[in-house]
């Protein structure tokens, strides 16, 4: 993890934020942003004294910190500790039970990778069935850096056209055609990619590859497999599309809006949405349980035409026992989910470029963690 | 007669000038320190040098499954996909990436390197010497994490015109060929690089050339040579051998740097056309390592990254040998 660290080096020379933490998806986001403290969903009566020891996704890291700044607000004694090692990692610990729960990117696989069956080992493992319980999801922005151009419509044909370096300038007839009323330069596009495998770029493949397959032919995968000139991280490509006149890269939300660089609107057959939050929660509103009961595994529906969904969001889940063997644990796991995932602690990652989970998500993922013991 | 560990009272006999001599019972320390230090000497030894046999068992010993389970030519392959059931990958493009880049910076950074010794201890008047010396010095202290923030942030910028310029002006010679690289190429890298490696061959450079016998000087200039006549005939060779290890010292650095370069380099997409050019992009291998450290999710693929690191170690070692041989050579026509 010294690279992360690193990472966070950087971040506080650069912003003098006090945010340390540095990782695939960090957030540098000024300390200032508000912890919605007390009125977390934590009353007195749940809370547990000790540790609670998780591990996992770098995507959820600083929501997970301010869910855990919300939780010891009202629980002082309570000691939740998150690694963000990355998703395999976590899931690791997570069978080997050296974690009381794990956050990951995607959802315990059931078929065999590498000869083995995560959610059958997880499943052992807990001596229960494991659930994958959905509790941060991030949209992806696409972040441009024209000159001129403040508005920009495209939609995922021509988004995988400009990343696969099949249009190559700005004034391409195939985005004129979507920007009716907007004069485009003649500026080269030039794409920034994540060189770090990261689950950003798996899940920005995973719609172009849902929404315009024909366009974007390439298997989802962790490394990018498009065109154009790869930089380290989210701060990297933010940073690089910044600098360069016609450049154009995928990022979350937070660094497109930290860097001030506009964001294209998606146009998903129903015209163009803009990138909110709430346009977010609409796309993950419409995904698929892929679960059983309270395993919450979903599919994202990248290619929805649902009017006003934003698609390019990623989910992020918690993976816990049903049952812990240990009933103690189960209780702490229980109590500190249970905070996570109330309306006052999801709004409030709003402000660090996190969408909360949309209403019906929401009460499903409650009335899990409910279940857990 | 003297000891290892002191000074014998009969080393320094009273002076005409009647200091009293040293004092034997005090000069010594007798059989115990000699032991105590002579162990503590060999102990330390014995670690380094266990040290590095264990890290290049390691590097071999984590790497050899992966290897063997790679199904592109390791050396010569351009693709790099390690993990998974068919894992492919070559560092070719690593290994030109990385010796372009610190190539580039040996090139600038030992002549101008010298330059500043030679100022420092021939030309500079003399109150001058000692505050721009320390102010060098401290070029070294800088933290590489600075220099890749002020490449990014301040030089990045300033060198994008002059690149421009250079692909095309120079763009008909293939290592000057414009590519599709903005920021972060090749020359870039190794012109930072150079930044960073300019304080180790001056400081060393410096130290060596203020050694030069002052009888060699006064020699060459009493036979009517110039002052750079002086240099050429007397400073330089006594102070080739130490310039050539500070170069390699500073190679090494090059070689392995990672930080700074992490920060700067443009990656390629898979795929990309080969070519010559400084202007391209690529990853060096510490960059490669340390940009994907996060996701080693299995042996195998933390095998490839650790078989990358393997050929850097050999690398550094090549060119350290190299320095070793030749300052051997040097050192008989110098004394």
């Amino acid at each position: 993890m010294s690279v992360s660290r690193i990472g966070a080096i950087g971040a506080i020379a650069l912003s003098g934020a006090l945010a340390l933490s540095a990782c695939a998806s960090e957030n540098p986001a000024p300390a200032a942003s508000a912890s919605s403290g007390g009125t977390s969903g934590a009353s007195a009566a749940d809370c547990f004294s000790g540790d609670l020891k998780a591990e996992g996704s770098t995507a959820q890291k600083n929501a997970i910190d301010e869910a855990i700044k919300a939780y010891q607000t009202a629980c002082a004694n309570a000691n939740i500790d998150y690694q963000p090692t990355g998703s395999g990692a976590g899931i690791k610990q997570f069978i080997a039970k050296q974690v009381d729960f794990a956050g990951s990117d995607s959802a315990l696989k059931t078929v065999p990778k590498d000869g083995k069956v995560e959610a059958t080992d997880a499943k052992n493992a807990c001596g229960s069935d494991a659930w994958n319980l959905p509790m941060v999801t991030g949209p992806i922005a696409i972040a441009y850096n024209v000159k001129g151009v403040d508005k920009l419509v495209l939609n995922a044909e021509v988004a995988a056209k400009i990343f696969d370096g099949k249009i190559t300038t700005w004034n391409d007839p195939a985005i004129a055609a979507l920007n009716k009323g907007v004069t485009l330069p003649a500026t080269p596009i030039k794409v920034f990619f994540r060189s770090d495998e990261s689950g950003t770029t798996e899940n920005f493949t995973k719609y172009l590859h849902a929404a315009a397959p024909s366009a974007w032919t390439y298997d989802p995968a962790k490394k990018w497999t498009g065109q154009g000139e790869g930089k380290e991280k989210s701060a990297g490509v933010a940073t690089a599309t910044k600098g360069q006149d016609g450049g154009i890269t995928y990022v979350e939300l937070s660094y497109a809006q930290q860097n001030q660089l506009p964001m294209a609107q998606i146009d998903n057959g129903s015209g163009p949405v803009e990138l909110t939050p709430e346009a977010a929660g609409k796309t993950i509103a419409t995904a698929k349980q892929t679960g059983t009961g309270n395993d919450l595994a979903l599919k994202i529906d990248y290619a929805t035409k649902e009017a006003g969904a934003y698609p390019i969001v990623l989910v992020t889940y918690e993976i816990v026992c049903s049952k812990y063997a240990d009933a103690e644990t189960g209780k702490k796991v229980k109590s500190f989910l249970k905070s996570f995932s109330s309306d006052a602690v999801q709004k409030s990652l709003t402000s660090l470029g996190y969408a909360p989970l949309p209403t019906e998500v929401a009460t499903k993922v409650q009335s899990a963690v409910n279940a857990i013991s | 007669m003297s000891t290892v560990t002191g000074v014998s009272a009969t080393d320094d006999p009273p002076g005409p000038d009647g200091r009293t001599p040293l004092r034997g019972v005090s000069a010594s320390t007798g059989r115990l320190g000699d032991r105590l230090f002579g162990g503590a000497a060999t102990v330390s030894g014995v670690i380094v040098i266990a040290t590095v046999t264990l890290i290049a068992v390691f590097l071999i010993v984590q790497a050899v499954p992966a290897l063997r389970d790679n199904q592109a030519s390791f050396f010569t392959s351009r693709e790099w996909a390690p993990g998974g059931d068919t894992p492919r990958f070559g560092i070719v493009e690593f290994l030109w990436t990385t010796v372009a880049a610190s190539t580039m910076a040996m090139i600038i950074a030992v002549p101008f390197g010298v330059a500043v010794a030679l100022f420092l201890t021939q030309y500079a008047p003399l109150w001058m010497r000692g505050p721009a010396a320390a102010l060098v010095d401290l070029l070294a202290a800088v933290p590489s994490i600075v220099y890749g923030l002020w490449g990014l942030i301040t030089f990045a910028p300033f060198f994008k015109p002059i690149q421009g310029w250079l692909e095309n002006t120079l763009g008909w010679i293939p290592l000057f060929s414009p590519t599709g690289i903005s920021g972060g190429t090749i020359l870039f890298i190794g012109l930072v690089l150079s930044i960073m490696v300019l304080p180790i061959v001056t400081a060393l450079s410096r130290e060596v050339f203020a050694q030069t016998p002052l009888a060699h000087k006064e020699g060459a200039l009493a036979l009517g040579a110039t002052r750079w006549e002086m240099i050429r005939t007397a400073v330089l060779p006594f102070g080739r051998p130490g310039v050539i290890s500070a170069a390699m010292l500073a190679l090494g650095r090059a070689l392995g740097e990672t930080i700074a370069v992490t920060f700067l380099v443009s990656s390629l997409p898979d795929g990309a056309a080969w070519t010559w050019s400084l202007f391209n992009g690529g990853e060096t291998f510490a960059s490669k390592i340390a940009n994907n450290a996060a996701e080693f999710s299995n042996p195998n693929k933390t095998g490839a990254y650790i078989a990358a690191g393997l050929v850097l170690f050999v690398l550094t070692f090549i060119v350290n040998s190299i320095a070793r041989i030749v300052i051997e050579r040097r050192k008989a026509f110098t004394e």
